[in-house]
C-alpha cells in the first residue's frame, strides 16, 4: 500500500504539471484569436476560484470562529482543540446577520438582506476613514514636509536633501493646482498647473514601467513552467 | 477608369503591424534567455537595503509576522520574496509566524514549508521556531481586530491545534508584539493595509514585497510608515542579491528571482524598441499629413 502511495504521488504530480499546461496553453491561444479552448479554460478558472474561496472560507473562518464558538461540543470531531470550550452567545449575532444577508436569494424578502449590508458598510466606512485619512492624509502631509537641513548630512547629502525636497514639495503643490478648478489655468497659475501635468506624467510613466514588469515577470513564470514541462523537467 | 495601386511605405507597415507579431516578439524574447540561461545580478537600493538591515538587525528569538496576501497568479513576483524573507529570518534564529490575508496565501506557504523550510532548514521545529496559522476572512477588519487581540481570530493553527499549546504563541497576544510585520501582497488587502491598520494605529514596523503593480502605490509611504519594501520581481532580486552577499552560504540557492530577470532585461528591449519604432511612425505620419 505504501509503495502504491509513493507511486501515486509523482503520478498525480505529472499529471497536474500537465493539466497546468494544457490550460496555460489554452489560456495563451486567446493571443491569436478568441476561441473555445480559451473559453472553456477562463471558465473553468472562475469555477474554481470561486468555490476554492468559499470552501477554504467555510473550513478557516466560518467552523472556528462562528459554529466552534456556538456549539463548541458539536465541533469537537473537527476541531478537538474546542471541544471543551465554553459556547459565546455573542456569536450569534454576527450568525444572524450572515443569514439574513442571504435573503438576497428570496425576491420577496429580498430588501431584509440590507439590514445587515448596512451593517457590512457602516463598520468598513467607519474602519477606513479613520485609518486613510490618518496614513494617506495626516502623515502624508508631515512626510512631505521634512527639514531641509540635517545637521549630521555631509554638504553633499544636505545639498541632494534639498534638491529632492524642493521637488517633492513643489511637485504636490504644482500637482494639486491642476486639480484645483475655481481659477483658471493662466499666467503664473496656469504654468504651475503645466508642471502638475508633467509631474502627473512621470507619476504615470512610473505606474507604466512597474506594470509592464509585473506582466513579463508573470509572463517568465508561465514561459519556465511550460519549458520545464516541455522538457519533463518538473513531471 | 481603375485608380493606380498606392504603394504602402515601410512606416505605414510598422504602423498597422499585426499585434500578433507583437506578441510572438515578446514571447521569444522571453523564452530565448530561459533556454539559455541567461539572468542578471541586481545590486541593493536603499528601499530593499533598509529592510535587509531591519531583518538582519532584530536579535534572535525575534518575532516575524509574514502575512501571503496572495495567490498564484502573481506567484511568479510574489514568491521569491518569501523565500528569501524566509530564509534570512531563519538564517538569523527569528520565529517566524505564517498567515493569509487571502484564501489562497495558504497554498503558498505550503510551497515555502515544502521547498525552503523542510529542505533548507530542517532542524527548525514547528510550533517553537514557525507556525502556520492560515488564512481568515475580513480583510482590514482582520488587521484591525488583531491589533487589539490576536487571539480572538485565530484560535488554533491551520491544523485545528489550539494556539496555546505552542511555545511560540506565549506572550502572543497582539499585533504589538510582534518585531516586524512582513507583508506580502498582490492587491487588497495587502502590504497597504498592513500599513494602514497595524503599521501607523500600532507602530509595528511594516515592510515586505508586492508585486510591481502595486509597488507605486507604497512608495509614499515609505520611509516614515514602512521599513522598507520589495517592488516586484526586480525588489526581489535585489533582496537576493543583499542575502547572498551577507550571507554566502546561500550562492545559487537563492538566485530564483535573479534567473527571471534575464527574460526582464530582454523583453524590456524589445517593448522599448517597440516604444521608439511606434513614436518614429507617428510622427512621420503627422509630418506626412502636415506636408499634403
Amino acid at each position: 500500500m505504501e509503495e502504491q502511495a509513493m507511486l501515486a504521488t509523482p503520478l498525480a504530480h505529472a499529471i497536474g504539471v500537465w493539466i497546468g499546461a494544457l490550460l496555460t496553453l489554452m489560456i495563451f491561444s486567446f493571443l491569436y484569436k478568441d476561441n473555445p479552448f480559451y473559453k472553456f479554460a477562463e471558465h473553468l478558472f472562475v469555477g474554481v476560484s470561486a468555490a476554492y474561496w468559499m470552501t477554504v472560507a467555510f473550513w478557516t473562518t466560518l467552523i472556528p470562529n462562528l459554529f466552534a464558538r456556538l456549539w463548541p461540543s458539536s465541533m469537537g470531531s473537527v476541531l478537538p482543540a474546542v471541544a471543551d470550550n465554553q459556547r459565546e452567545w455573542q456569536y450569534a449575532i454576527p450568525l444572524a446577520l450572515g443569514l439574513i444577508l442571504l435573503t438576497r436569494l428570496v425576491p420577496r424578502i429580498a430588501w431584509f438582506s440590507r439590514w445587515a449590508m448596512a451593517f457590512v458598510i457602516g463598520y468598513a466606512a467607519g474602519t477606513n476613514f479613520t485609518r486613510y485619512l490618518q496614513s494617506d492624509f495626516v502623515t502624508q502631509v508631515q512626510s512631505t514636509m521634512v527639514p531641509l537641513y540635517e545637521p549630521q548630512a555631509t554638504t553633499m547629502a544636505t545639498i541632494g536633501n534639498i534638491f529632492s525636497q524642493i521637488v517633492v514639495v513643489g511637485g504636490v503643490i504644482c500637482a494639486i493646482i491642476y486639480f484645483y478648478f475655481s481659477k483658471e489655468h493662466k499666467g503664473g497659475f496656469g504654468r504651475a498647473a503645466r508642471v502638475g501635468i508633467w509631474v502627473l506624467m512621470a507619476a504615470f510613466g512610473a505606474s507604466f514601467g512597474y506594470t509592464v514588469m509585473a506582466r513579463i515577470s508573470l509572463l517568465t513564470g508561465r514561459m519556465d513552467f511550460l519549458y520545464q514541462w516541455f522538457t519533463g523537467a518538473n513531471w | 477608369m481603375a485608380e493606380p495601386e498606392k504603394k504602402v511605405t515601410l512606416i505605414e507597415k510598422l504602423g498597422s503591424m499585426d499585434r500578433r507579431i507583437i506578441f510572438l516578439l515578446i514571447g521569444l524574447a522571453v523564452l530565448i534567455p530561459i533556454i539559455v540561461k541567461y539572468s542578471t545580478s541586481i545590486p541593493t537600493s536603499p528601499l530593499v537595503q533598509t529592510l535587509f538591515d531591519k531583518v538582519e538587525s532584530l536579535p534572535p528569538g525575534s518575532k516575524v509576522l509574514l502575512s501571503f496576501d496572495y495567490g498564484p497568479s502573481t506567484a511568479p513576483e510574489n514568491q521569491p520574496m518569501a523565500n528569501a524573507f524566509a530564509r534570512h529570518s531563519f538564517e538569523k534564529g527569528h520565529r517566524v509566524y505564517l498567515m493569509a490575508l487571502w484564501a489562497t496565501g495558504p497554498r503558498q506557504s505550503e510551497q515555502l514549508i515544502e521547498e525552503i523550510i523542510s529542505v533548507e532548514f530542517p532542524d527548525k521545529q514547528y510550533g517553537e521556531d514557525w507556525i502556520h496559522l492560515g488564512y481568515k476572512a475580513g480583510n482590514q477588519g482582520l488587521i484591525n481586530t488583531l491589533l487589539s487581540d490576536f487571539t480572538a481570530m485565530y484560535t488554533t493553527d491551520l491544523d485545528g491545534t489550539a494556539i496555546d499549546e505552542f511555545p511560540m504563541m506565549e506572550g502572543v497576544e497582539s499585533l504589538r508584539d510582534f518585531d516586524l510585520i512582513l507583508g506580502l501582497g498582490s492587491g487588497f488587502p495587502g502590504t497597504k493595509e498592513w500599513v494602514q491598520f497595524a503599521g501607523d494605529p500600532g507602530d509595528i514596523p511594516v515592510g515586505g514585497g508586492t508585486t510591481a503593480v502595486m509597488a507605486p502605490l507604497l512608495f509614499p509611504y515609505y520611509p516614515r510608515q514602512i521599513v522598507g519594501f520589495l517592488g516586484g520581481l526586480q525588489g526581489a532580486a535585489e533582496y537576493e542579491y543583499a542575502l547572498v552577499k551577507q550571507h554566502p552560504k546561500f550562492g545559487e540557492r537563492s538566485r530564483l528571482a535573479s534567473q527571471s530577470m534575464g527574460p526582464q532585461a530582454a523583453a524590456h528591449l524589445v517593448i522599448i524598441a517597440f516604444i521608439l519604432v511606434g513614436n518614429i511612425t507617428y510622427f512621420v505620419e503627422r509630418a506626412r499629413r502636415r506636408k499634403y
